[in-house]
């Protein structure tokens, strides 16, 4: 039988409870393969990513008639190398992803602790502007935003990241004034502790669960929407590979060529998804609130 | 009631100001001279020029500039599209129905579906069925829009030819315009089989539309279900020897969906933002598409309007679905 061993750190016995969830553990094995072949692109990529092979333009993934191992998954319109493409493509848009999460998590953190301590002075106008930004939906607040910026790589991340901030300012503000009230707050107060270590060494580390359930499915969200920005020519352009941008040059070849419109697809689809997976992981770990309510 | 309605106004009356300022702003943060910008063209000289900012109004402060914009917007005036050079007004009355027809399609078709499907799964917990529809529901959940649309259109309107691939109806009808509904105009017009092509054209982009919808409510209804199975409420009303079908529909059924009916409303914004990514893979001729159509024009007062339009839309389905949601839950009424 176990003997106890006196405390066990929070953060392991979180581990322990996404651990035991079989279905998110492995989404997250699956998640990381894929985030690392992305990431060591430049090294296992067979091709340049935007390298032109004129004389093999669409052609077919290895299994199918004609295909042939130089291009294990085919090639694009101009001749470019669907596998190459695809893990470069994942550098991007998961690196969008987690940039905007991010560029969002951050003000949005700081923004909701602010209107939290300072209810009069500064909560009515934070929380004003933030529903204003909450009265368009994020892809459309984002597409407002390109309008201004113009499109590209890092005013994608910015459009998303604005996109998303007004959802991390509410959280925050809610899970912090749930916690100002408390005994552990007030001791810590009347010790003397000024007003910025009472937001972050005294209330934020007791609101971080629902901040990091929420920027997990912020980060699949956030991949959807650079992939839809990319694929509505509002994104990243071509000829930088993005999975969104891949879809939309491919869309006029798909009668023809079904691999250049299901894969990129499928990298959007399994990303997101296997995201999603480990959200609801983390959910179930980390919120007891919420524990077993889906 | 009427009080409830009032002080939900009140509220939004904050957010109205901000999302007009926010779209009399867009304009101006495009970059470039704004005057240039509305006319369209560049390299205007100095008298056009000045003529321009006068008949519109830009020589003015710009507080006295936002009001006008405001009383515009009151009257009904929407500005001018710079390449059609229609009304913009006149622009969005034609297209407005289209995509209220699909997203209202979709949205019912995910509720009819979502609810059936997660009452399912919820009976039948831990099933073979129920692990099905919710595995089926988080790849829902998770699919891209715009590739879902893709595959769709390749395997049911390329490869089997079952439906058409874009627009709302077959050229070779031609029916006269009463509502700008579709469904309703092919009905009352005596075209026949038009009523049948105005369906096949909407069912394929409605349910791409409602996918991710449908699977967030079926996810909903079962846990909410499962929540509201183990109350003390239902345990009394079957312990009263109700009917099994009666204690489910009547005790659990209708506190189950005060919870689905709040998410209902908040997928009234991803209906939105989907509307843009699904009218552009079917050629819809709906709101989504314009506006689209109309950034990549450089078309800045559709631009605008089409915000604006998407926002008070958006405000206008919440506002609803929180009067709805004080009509099925009473203690929301008075808590407020």
């Amino acid at each position: 039988m176990p003997q106890p061993q006196g405390p066990v750190s929070p953060w392991l016995e979180s581990w322990r409870a996404f651990a035991a969830n079989r279905g998110a553990l492995a989404a997250l094995l699956v998640f990381g393969a894929i985030a690392l072949a992305a990431l060591l692109a430049p090294w296992v990529a067979p091709h340049d990513p935007v390298l032109q092979y004129r004389d093999h333009m669409l052609a077919p993934p290895m299994w199918l008639d004609g295909g042939s191992r130089e291009f294990p998954l085919g090639t694009d319109e101009l001749g470019r190398d669907m596998l190459s493409r695809l893990l470069w493509g994942g550098r991007i848009s998961l690196g969008i992803g987690l940039a905007s999460v991010l560029l969002s998590l951050l003000p949005g953190v700081l923004l909701g602790l602010l209107a939290a301590f300072h209810q009069r002075a500064l909560a009515p106008a934070i929380m004003r502007v933030m529903d204003v930004m909450l009265a368009l939906p994020s892809l459309l607040l984002a597409i407002c935003v390109i309008t201004v910026l113009g499109p590209g790589l890092v005013n994608t991340v910015i459009a998303i990241a604005i996109g998303a901030l007004p959802g991390y300012v509410r959280l925050t503000r809610a899970a912090a004034m749930a916690e100002i009230g408390r005994d552990y707050v007030t001791a810590s107060r009347l010790a003397g502790a000024s007003t910025a270590r009472l937001m972050f060494a005294a209330v934020l580390p007791n609101c971080m669960a629902p901040l990091i359930v929420n920027a997990s499915l912020g980060f699949s969200s956030a991949i959807l929407s650079a992939a839809g920005l990319g694929f509505l020519g509002l994104g990243v352009q071509a000829p930088l590979a993005e999975w969104g941008t891949m879809l939309s040059s491919a869309r006029d070849y798909m009668e023809r060529a079904g691999w250049v419109v299901t894969l990129p697809g499928l990298a959007i689809l399994a990303s997101v998804l296997l995201v999603n997976l480990i959200g609801d992981g983390l959910r179930d770990a980390l919120d007891p609130k919420l524990k077993r309510a889906s | 009631m009427l009080q409830f309605l009032f002080k939900k106004l009140a509220t939004l009356l904050p957010t109205l100001v901000g999302v007009t300022l926010v779209a009399f702003g867009l304009i101006r943060l495009v970059p470039g001279d704004p005057i240039e910008i509305m006319m369209g063209e560049r390299g205007l000289d100095a008298q056009t020029h000045a003529e321009v900012a006068h008949r519109l109004g830009l020589d003015q402060p710009l507080w006295a500039q936002y009001l006008h914009y405001v009383n515009q917007l009151v009257h009904g005036d929407l500005g001018q599209s710079l390449v059609s050079h229609l009304p913009v007004a006149d622009e969005f009355k034609a297209l407005f129905p289209a995509t209220v027809e699909l997203a209202g399609f979709a949205l019912v078709l995910a509720t009819v579906l979502g609810l059936a499907l997660g009452l399912l799964a919820s009976l039948k917990r831990g099933s073979w069925l129920d692990q099905g529809v919710m595995g089926v529901a988080t790849v829902g959940y998770s699919i891209p829009v715009f590739w879902w649309g893709l595959i769709l259109i390749m395997f049911f309107s390329v490869d089997l030819g079952w439906t058409p691939v874009a627009g709302r109806i077959s050229v070779e009808y031609d029916v006269p315009r009463v509502t700008g509904f579709m469904l309703i105009d092919t009905l009352l017009s005596d075209e026949k089989g038009s009523f049948a092509s105005a369906v096949g054209h909407l069912l394929l982009p409605a349910l791409v539309l409602g996918t991710s919808t449908l699977a967030v409510i079926a996810r909903m209804t079962r846990s909410s279900m499962l929540e509201v199975l183990r109350e003390d409420y239902v345990r009394t009303a079957r312990a009263k020897g109700l009917s099994s079908s009666r204690v489910l529909v009547v005790h659990a059924l209708r506190n189950a969906l005060i919870p689905v009916l709040t998410v209902v409303g908040l997928q009234t914004g991803s209906l939105l933002a989907g509307a843009v990514l699904t009218e552009t893979i079917f050629s819809w001729p709906g709101i989504g598409k314009w506006l689209i159509d109309a950034i990549a024009r450089r078309d800045y007062p559709v631009v605008q309007a089409g915000i604006l339009i998407s926002a008070l839309t958006f405000i206008g389905v919440n506002l609803v679905v929180d009067l709805l949601y004080g009509v099925v839950n009473p203690r929301i009424r008075s808590s407020h």
